[in-house]
């Protein structure tokens, strides 16, 4: 039980993918502008790495080293590309506004990192752990990183989530700063830098602290 | 000793060779299946999606035809000299021609092509235009979206005569329609595309409405 916990504390926070190991930095940077385009780029990356994991440690022993990474990457682009087909007859709209970042997901390489390092050495069970911590953490980045953008770009949250939500996801709009002219620079690649910068210290200072506190 | 250089085994070759072709045909089928259950779906999607569009710059009760069947694309680089290929919808009530739509690009934006809508009535007034998918700077020229401002929505109710051939133009070009803070060539861009839509829809209104249904027509050879 606590070898689970462990995997997952790893995964989702120790080595988290958007601010630690920064694997992934091309989506991370560009659909996080808002909070509901992060959050769903973040699942659909969740979701490939758990199947992506799954099937890799299932056929862990049955590959000879020399192929193992090219048939990581098939494995990759198939669930990538079923995740893509689902999205595009599901949430139609969503994958509109994704976009390319969606079949992209593949040349994330945080799911070959994974694939590699981890599933291909350990069993199914921790293996979708792994894949599950790892894709949550690289999804928290992503809202945590749209919302700091869509609040200071837009003065708004949870704009546009009737993309999943539906009509009444409309609800959930939150105008923090109504009267807010917009502050362009953070909606621009530029500003993603920036504020992916201050995400990065502030995890750096938190983990100094408990360090300290230890 | 010289083990490792060693050209790998034939049998092994012949072992990773066969796992990869299973591990690609397992994904293959994989992908045939899941592409086959979603086709219809993906379909009805793509088509909803293009009528809400379409129905922004037409109600559907002024056409009871089906407008995307009685739709083609043509390329004409004397009217768009850009050579992209056009795509024209059709709206007739009965069998009378109500409207045309076109979906085309102005090319001339600040980045890459601003897909637009132009819906023209027969009579060559402008019912709108919409913009579908654009790489404009945000911020400076998104304004052409509805959802940050009402800019393109002037265009509805003008045609060639409304304003005068030298009114076609934004404000710094001498002409009526406004310009954005800081973005000229947007807004110049999409000012230019519509009037060339409108000239090349006066002159041609007839064939508009007599080209059969889905033919790439090219009128000048590129």
């Amino acid at each position: 039980m606590s070898s689970y916990r462990k995997i997952f504390l790893d995964g989702f926070w120790l080595h988290n993918t958007g601010l630690m190991v920064l694997f992934g930095l091309c989506p991370l940077l560009a659909v996080t502008s808002t909070v509901v385009t992060g959050f769903a780029l973040g699942i659909a990356t969740t979701v490939a790495l758990v199947f992506s994991s799954l099937a890799v440690s299932l056929v862990r022993g049955i590959l000879a080293a020399e192929i193992r990474i090219p048939t990581y990457v098939l494995i990759i682009a198939s669930v990538v590309t079923v995740i893509q087909l689902l999205m595009q007859a599901w949430f139609f709209d969503l994958y509109q506004v994704l976009g390319i970042f969606v079949p992209l997901i593949v040349t994330n390489c945080a799911i070959l990192g994974r694939a590699e390092a981890f599933a291909s050495r350990n069993s199914p069970l921790p293996s979708v752990v792994d894949g599950l911590a790892t894709g949550l953490g690289f999804c928290l980045v992503l809202v945590l990183l749209g919302a700091v953008r869509e609040l200071l770009g837009h003065g708004t949250l949870f704009s546009q989530a009737r993309l999943i939500f539906g009509t009444p996801g409309d609800n959930l709009l939150l105008s923090v700063l109504p009267d807010h002219c917009g502050f362009l620079l953070a909606l621009l690649p530029p500003g993603a830098f920036m504020c992916l910068g201050l995400l990065i210290a502030g995890r750096n200072w938190l983990a100094s602290r408990s360090q300290q506190s230890q | 000793m010289d083990t490792k250089q060693d050209l790998p085994k034939p049998s092994s070759a012949w072992r990773n060779a066969l796992t990869l072709g299973l591990v690609a045909m397992v994904g293959t089928g994989l992908l045939a299946g899941v592409n086959q259950l979603t086709r219809q779906r993906v379909e009805s999607q793509e088509r909803r999606a293009a009528l809400v569009q379409l129905g922004q710059l037409l109600p559907p009760s002024r056409y009871d035809n089906a407008l995307q069947e009685d739709s083609y694309s043509f390329r004409d680089t004397v009217w768009f000299p850009s050579g992209q290929a056009i795509t024209v919808y059709r709206a007739r009530m009965g069998s009378e021609p109500i409207a045309a739509i076109f979906r085309l690009a102005a090319t001339d934006g600040y980045n890459g092509d601003i897909n637009l809508l132009i819906g023209i009535n027969l009579d060559g007034s402008l019912t709108g235009v919409r913009v579908l998918s654009h790489k404009e700077t945000p911020g400076l020229g998104d304004p052409i979206e509805t959802a940050k401002s009402n800019w393109i929505l002037t265009f509805s109710g003008r045609s060639l005569s409304n304003p005068e051939k030298d009114g076609w133009a934004v404000k710094s070009d001498g002409g009526e329609f406004d310009q954005f803070t800081g973005a000229t060539i947007t807004p110049r861009a999409v000012v230019k595309a519509v009037r060339m839509t409108l000239e090349y829809f006066a002159a041609n209104k007839d064939l508009v409405f007599a080209q059969p249904a889905d033919s790439l027509e090219t009128a000048s050879p590129r």
